[in-house]
């Protein structure tokens, strides 16, 4: 198939296409892990997103049956620079190319998903349009999708948590539980459910659009014990019923939140976030213990982060940060059980450093 | 201190240059003072710019225990010098002279060195924490093994303990395979100790991966680069074809090793590098740790050159308490060094074998490393990284296939199964012949990830046409124009045409540690063909050195030396330096050591590439030995400026017609010659010049093929042999010198000055390849007469072929006369010998004239002999290689050198035999066995010495008969075919030091039997008259006296006064 992607700044990528002879508008955005890609396409966060993959060979293994991190491919479009369809892995059922193809998503290959990395790295994530044909690509075609690219809203305008999470209350309970903790689910990924799970705590995941009299009621109904705000795609901003929820329940539960659901606890304690340039997606992202002083390699995707300059009064002290760039990847308050990461410890795609963290929340749900 | 790691042999090559000289920068710029001791002087960590007190002395406990108690160091980093610099820690540690002064080890503990070298150790802590080691058991014994393998089964696999590169291992897959290689490798192992564990092989879906995993005193934990072996378990990892990146591991695979090398490294406590192997099991996902290195080593130095990541400066760093989140990452100087490099290319590296050197060798490859170095290339896809590591093994072969060459192997199957260097190529032909991936992937245990991405290669050569369209897939597939060209029938210049008509040019991405996710300030280059090409010239002067490719025998880890020097010399002048090599062990490929590096292979079509881009002012061909002048006239051709002496006289000298054109007007003498191209010729020129004759291929590298004859039957089977190996060129035949001393000199011509730097005599007579010989500066035994008559010679010539750089001359001296045997206008291997001895930075100084300097303004005129003496030895893989015999010929056969520098001549060769691990013994048992066709008179005075200073002597019947009549009391023993006593003495140990001079160049079986039971036995053997004869005067030197330790530093410094 042929494919071509289009950059807000102009510029036009020829290459192949894969996956399904669709088109998507979406920001672009690149992630640098080696590994992973079964993982990634599926993590909710994407959503909103083009995602392209700095390591060149992809398909490599194939497409497991199992556990995803949710029930679809989350990206919008997907950008390699070679797509493999001949895979070997003894768990792998199918290729990547079907893989895309049976979620309708459609692929690029054969570019310079370098040139494209560092276009963005320059100027920041920007928007882009995608196009996958069966037919070889029109001059209008071109202008079409460049007009496309051109004339995207930027990610903050896009209402991205619609149709995310559930959208009723949804109880999965764990063996042996110890307690019951409401998540709000804005996308969540399932190795962060899974995760709880394992720990003994009951999840019930709650709609993100919950609202606080609403929560009242799951609270007594469930017996609920803490309360996690999930990961999630765009700009937490957005996210205006979880932060109203979590600036509710500060004083009355343990909260917990993971990446999207750090953002939000920032806000909703009175802190601001911003836009990274280009975001941090990889599964090499050094993160600091301020404390102990020891680093560990962490799993990461957002392009929102919170500001370390307004927490200031806000009870929230940052707990760790990212080696690169100082900005900030945990969050603790002073008194109150609340506490946060940037990071993803449940890792998937990624390292296995943290996954020490939901014992630490653990113990804070079941004091 | 830092202790290297001693000469280049098998399993030990440059990475250790390139660790020491990276963890010595590291040392020095924290404020240390950095103590160096290596015995070989072709390393860059041995200049004495690069450590402050440099010492040349041999690797042993005694000489390091005086060095430590004079210098008096705080701290010693045993984690640099590969095994070698390991066991000697170890043993330091043991014999107590670090407590005694005070020395702490740095960086990793010694008892987690022990926990990860010790097989049993290891085992137990990894049983401890619960990871998962193939079964097995360290034994003492037969009787131990046999019980082990009622209980496993076979195939076990056997590894002695404590050797290098896995000497003496192997797979047993018999009774009788398990009585040999339990018996030899308990001999082997220092400690007499054997790991016999279950075979996990790759026919059983295990393949091999390994992680570099650093860690600091705070516990941070970091994973370099994961790596997967195309050759799956069963080969050892050097021996294999690695690729970087894993590719065959998901997500939950990966992170499963990751974890599992975290977790050990944590238990074992390293506090810097560490390599680990594991076998991953493709059908089941079930691992097992397989070996664990704790510190630096080969993989990390490839690991290294993969991802940017300088390994040993951070793991230096480390040990002397830096956490890595203190250590700023030099290539984006914007981050720290802790974080993980991810890549966003492919590496595959191949190693290089001798096999092209030693053709009786046996050349199968397994547990035991047989490769002498090994070449890396990068892609954008696998298919590109895999043929431009092929393109560049200088084995003549063009790409995985498509450039009319065959593999050598006789039976495919065989060859997938017990594979040889050749398997990759048997391959490719295997699909020729019909054998599906599954069927391949059945024998030889490799993923079919890896034959598919070889069957690409294959369909795609076979199906291509002449399209751009065609054309650029191909080159993203790494074909280069000349396969191209091969398989559409055209010539390689016309696709190169097309090509650039086309704008189809390779584009340059960086290698940066984060796949472009931060801005790189270190330019290191590989081409591929992609949209954006980030090289990005500089308008400065620049000026481009190619390197030397992989380290094979005859082209070492010298040219490389002068390489890095030649580059030292640029920048020093505020010139550009560029510099494009293959070589991932060397420090001419370190990120910070030219201004700019071009990982790529060495071909005509990748250098012009290359050229074409930077468009540099010149093109430095002379130092990196026969691999860049090979591209000289080429390139000359392309009207390239090519600094230095000019390719046309350069080919004068390399061409034996022109260049007798030249001596004879100089009226050099020369040995008479003659050049055939038949048999017949042959025969005719060897009437007119008479036997014995020395017989090679008109174009040589490290003396292949070349042979002194001494009689018809033997011309006639050389001819048919040597006409196979060379069939373009003519071979030439030589009247052979005998009896006469061989000279080594090196050069420097300004054009219009000479400056002899070195006279080097050499101690062997000539006939043996001057890379094998011994030989000494300042010259012993010839006379001032001689001496200026060489000088007069080497100046004259020079100035003839107008040489503007370097120049290395071989030189006969027969009864009086000066015959010169062949000059090159290059660096020689003996350069950093020279250098190091005479303290004049060879390489660095010709740099200077070829661009403009004189030598006068340099202050280099006259020859001038130091006052102490300097000795160069060769150190030979014939352990490693089983069915070669251990003598020496006019064919090169050394992996390395040593150099042993004192007062005297006895002394410092002494230091040098010590430094091959050839200890002189002092006293006790001598067998002396010298063959019919030597002269026997020869032996009487170095016998008698040897019965003076106390010594039994043990000869064979003949000898001994012989030397009793002269005097001489000596145990007569009988010859081998008779009766086996001196094997089994040798085995023993009974006899501690063995003279076997051979007659002929294809001596008998006795004499075979007893120096390959000497090397196999480690008892310390001299296989010619001259060397048996300098071996009495240092050991009787050394019973007169305690040999004395002395840093370059004080050598240069007294010598001044």
């Amino acid at each position: 198939m042929y494919a071509i992607l289009a950059l807000k700044d102009g510029t036009i990528f020829k290459g192949k296409g894969f996956g399904s002879p669709s088109e998507a508008a979406a920001e672009v955005v690149f992630n640098t892990s080696l590994v992973g890609y079964e993982e990634s396409l599926t993590d909710p966060s994407y959503r909103g997103q083009i995602l392209c993959l700095t390591y060149p060979l992809i398909g490599n293994y194939g497409v497991r049956r199992g556990l995803f991190e949710s029930d679809r491919i989350q990206v919008e479009g997907f950008v390699v620079r070679e797509m493999n369809t001949f895979n070997y892995h003894r768990n792998s059922i199918k290729d990547i190319n079907t893989f895309l193809e049976e979620h309708s998503i459609p692929g690029i290959c054969e570019i310079d998903t370098r040139l494209l990395t560092k276009k963005i790295r320059e100027q920041g994530v920007m928007n882009g349009a995608l196009l996958v044909s069966k037919n070889e690509i029109t001059d209008d075609d071109i202008a079409r999708i460049k007009n496309k690219a051109t004339s995207l809203d930027s990610i903050s305008g896009i209402d991205l948590l619609k149709n995310l999470g559930v959208n009723e209350p949804k109880l999965l309970k764990a063996q042996d539980a110890k307690a019951t903790i409401a998540l709000v689910d804005l996308g969540v990924k399932m190795s962060i459910v899974r995760n709880l799970l394992n720990k003994g705590l009951n999840v019930l995941m709650i709609p993100g659009t919950t609202k606080p009299d609403q929560f009242e009621d799951y609270r007594k109904e469930y017996r609920i014990k803490g309360l996690f705000i999930s990961n999630g795609p765009g700009d937490p901003e957005n996210a205006t019923d979880a932060i109203k929820l979590v600036r509710e329940m500060q004083s009355e539960l343990p909260i917990a939140g993971i990446c999207f659901g750090n953002q939000i606890i920032g806000l909703a304690m009175g802190g601001k976030t911003y836009k990274l340039k280009f975001g941090h997606r990889g599964a090499n992202q050094p993160v600091q213990d301020i404390r102990t002083k020891k680093v560990y390699i962490t799993s990461q995707n957002h392009g929102f982060a919170v500001d370390n300059n307004s927490l200031e009064g806000t009870g929230m002290e940052v707990s760790m940060i990212n080696l690169n760039d100082n900005s900030v990847e945990g969050m603790k308050h002073k008194n109150l059980p609340i506490q946060s990461v940037q990071f993803h410890p449940e890792a998937n795609p990624g390292p296995w450093d943290c996954i020490g963290w939901f014992d630490e929340i653990k113990r804070m749900f079941i004091r | 201190m830092v202790i290297g790691s001693g000469p280049i042999v098998i399993g030990q090559a440059a990475e250790f240059d390139y660790s020491g000289s990276q963890a010595c920068k590291a040392l020095r710029e924290e404020g240390y003072i950095v103590i160096l001791v290596n015995s070989n002087p072709a390393t860059i960590m041995t200049d004495t710019d690069m450590a402050d007190v440099v010492y040349v002395e041999p690797l042993n406990v005694q000489t390091l225990s005086k060095i430590i108690r004079k210098e008096k160091p705080d701290g010693l980093l045993p984690t640099m010098g590969g095994q070698t610099g390991l066991n000697l820690a170890k043993a330091l540690n043991d014999s107590g002279v670090l407590k005694e002064v005070g020395v702490k080890i740095l960086g990793t503990p010694m008892n987690s060195i022990e926990k990860g070298e010790d097989r049993e150790l290891f085992k137990n802590l990894m049983e401890e924490i619960g990871e998962p080691v193939p079964k097995g058991a360290a034994i003492k014994s037969l009787e131990e093994a046999r019980k082990f393998v009622n209980d496993v089964g076979f195939p076990v696999i056997v590894r002695p303990a404590y050797t290098l590169g896995g000497t003496g291992g192997g797979i047993a897959f018999d009774e009788k395979d398990l009585v040999e290689k339990v018996t030899f490798g308990l001999r082997l192992s220092p400690i007499n100790q054997i790991l016999i564990e279950e075979a996990i092989l790759g026919i059983n879906e295990w393949g091999e991966f390994e992680l570099e995993v650093m860690r600091d005193g705070n516990d941070n934990c970091i994973v370099i680069c994961p790596m997967e072996n195309v050759d799956p378990m069963g080969i050892h990892t050097g021996e294999s074809i690695v690729v970087a990146p894993t590719q065959a591991l998901n997500d939950h695979d990966f992170q499963t090793l990751r974890s599992s090398a975290i977790k050990i490294i944590r238990a074992l406590g390293v506090e810097g590098g560490c390599n680990i192997q594991f076998g991953f099991n493709y059908s089941t996902g079930e691992y097992r740790i397989i070996e664990v290195n704790p510190r630096v080593s080969r993989s990390s130095a490839l690991a290294s050159k993969a991802t940017g990541y300088p390994i040993a400066r951070i793991a230096a760093k480390i040990a002397i308490g830096m956490t890595l989140d203190e250590i700023p990452n030099d290539v984006t100087k914007e981050t720290t060094a802790c974080f993980e490099p991810t890549i966003d290319y492919v590496v595959v590296k191949i190693p290089r074998w001798p096999f092209d050197k030693f053709r009786t060798a046996e050349k199968w490859i397994g547990t035991q490393m047989k490769s002498t170095g090994e070449t890396m290339a990068i892609g954008r896809t696998f298919e590109e990284a895999l043929q431009k590591a092929v393109r560049s093994l200088e084995i003549g072969r063009k790409g995985l296939g498509f450039d009319g060459k065959r593999a050598k192997v006789d039976d495919l199957e065989k060859e997938f199964r017990n594979p040889t260097n050749e398997r990759i190529f048997a391959i490719l032909e295997g699909f020729g012949r019909g054998y599906s991936i599954d069927m391949i992937r059945r024998i030889s245990g490799i993923s079919p990830w890896f034959l598919q991405k070889m069957k690409n290669i294959y369909d795609f050569g076979n199906n291509m046409m002449f399209t751009k369209e065609d054309i650029i897939k191909a080159k993203r597939m790494g074909f280069c124009d000349a396969q191209i060209a091969h398989i559409l029938n055209k010539k390689e210049d016309e696709i190169r045409k097309f090509r650039i008509d086309n704008k189809i040019i390779p584009t340059y991405k960086m290698v940066d540690t984060c796949a472009a996710e931060f801005r790189a300030q270190t330019p290191y280059l590989y081409s591929t063909y992609e949209k954006e090409d980030e090289s990005n010239p500089s308008d400065r002067e620049k000026i481009m050195i190619i390197g030397g490719g992989p380290i094979r025998i005859g082209q070492g880890i010298e040219f490389d030396y002068c390489c890095v020097h030649s580059v030292f010399a640029l920048r020093e002048m505020g010139v550009e330096a560029i510099i494009v090599n293959n070589n991932p062990e060397t420090v001419s490929t370190d990120f910070d050591t030219s201004d700019k590096l071009y990982f790529e292979p060495l071909a005509f079509e990748d250098v012009l590439n290359i050229i074409e881009r930077e468009k540099p002012k010149g093109v430095i061909l002379q130092f990196g030995g026969q691999t860049p002048l090979n591209l000289a006239m080429k390139l000359y051709e392309k009207g390239i400026n090519i600094l230095g002496t000019h390719p046309l006289n350069v080919d004068i000298a390399e061409d034996r017609e022109k260049f007798s054109v030249i001596l004879n007007e100089l009226k050099i003498p020369q040995a008479e010659f003659g050049l055939a191209t038949s048999v017949e010729e042959a025969k005719k020129i060897v009437k007119k010049i008479g036997y014995p004759v020395l017989v090679r291929p008109s174009y040589v590298l490290g003396g292949r093929a070349m042979q002194i004859v001494y009689e018809e039957k033997d011309l006639i089977s050389y001819m048919q042999e040597a006409v196979e190996i060379s069939p373009e060129h003519p071979v030439l035949i030589d009247r052979f010198l005998d009896h006469a001393t061989e000279i080594d000199v090196d050069a420097i011509c300004d054009g219009d000055d000479v400056f002899v730097a070195a006279i080097m005599e050499h101690i062997e007579e000539a006939g043996i390849h001057s890379g094998d010989s011994t030989c000494v500066i300042p010259p012993q035994n010839l006379s001032n007469d001689i001496k200026n008559k060489i000088i007069e010679h080497t100046t004259k010539l020079a100035k003839a072929l107008h040489v503007i750089g370097l120049l290395n001359i071989q030189y006969a001296v027969q009864k009086g006369e000066v015959y010169i045997i062949e000059a090159n206008p290059r660096a020689s291997r003996t350069v950093p010998y020279v250098s190091k001895t005479i303290n004049v930075p060879l390489a660095k100084v010709a740099t200077r004239i070829m661009m403009g300097k004189k030598l006068k303004e340099l202050g280099l005129t006259e020859y001038r002999e130091p006052g102490y003496v300097s000795v160069k030895k060769p150190i030979f893989p014939f352990l490693k290689l089983t069915g070669v015999d251990p003598i020496l010929s006019p064919e090169m056969k050394s992996t390395g050198e040593v150099m042993g520098i004192d007062v005297d001549f006895p002394r410092a060769f002494y230091k040098a035999e010590s430094s091959i691990y050839n200890d002189l013994p002092l006293k006790g048992n001598v067998l002396i066995a010298v063959s019919k066709r030597k002269n026997k008179e020869d032996f009487v005075q170095l016998s008698k010495e040897l019965s003076e200073a106390g010594f039994r002597i043990f000869a064979t019947e003949g000898t001994q008969k012989f030397f009793q009549e002269k005097g001489i009391t000596a145990t007569a023993v009988p010859k081998v075919r008779e009766d086996p006593k001196i094997i089994d003495m040798i085995r023993n140990k009974e006899l501690n030091l063995i003279i076997n001079v051979p007659g002929s160049p294809t001596p008998g079986a006795d004499g075979f039997s007893i120096r390959r039971a000497a090397v196999e036995n480690n008892v310390p053997y001299i296989v010619t008259l001259e060397a048996a004869i300098a071996s009495v005067k240092a050991i009787n030197a050394l019973k007169t006296g305690e040999i004395m330790t002395k840093s370059l530093q004080e050598y240069y410094a007294d010598d001044k006064k």
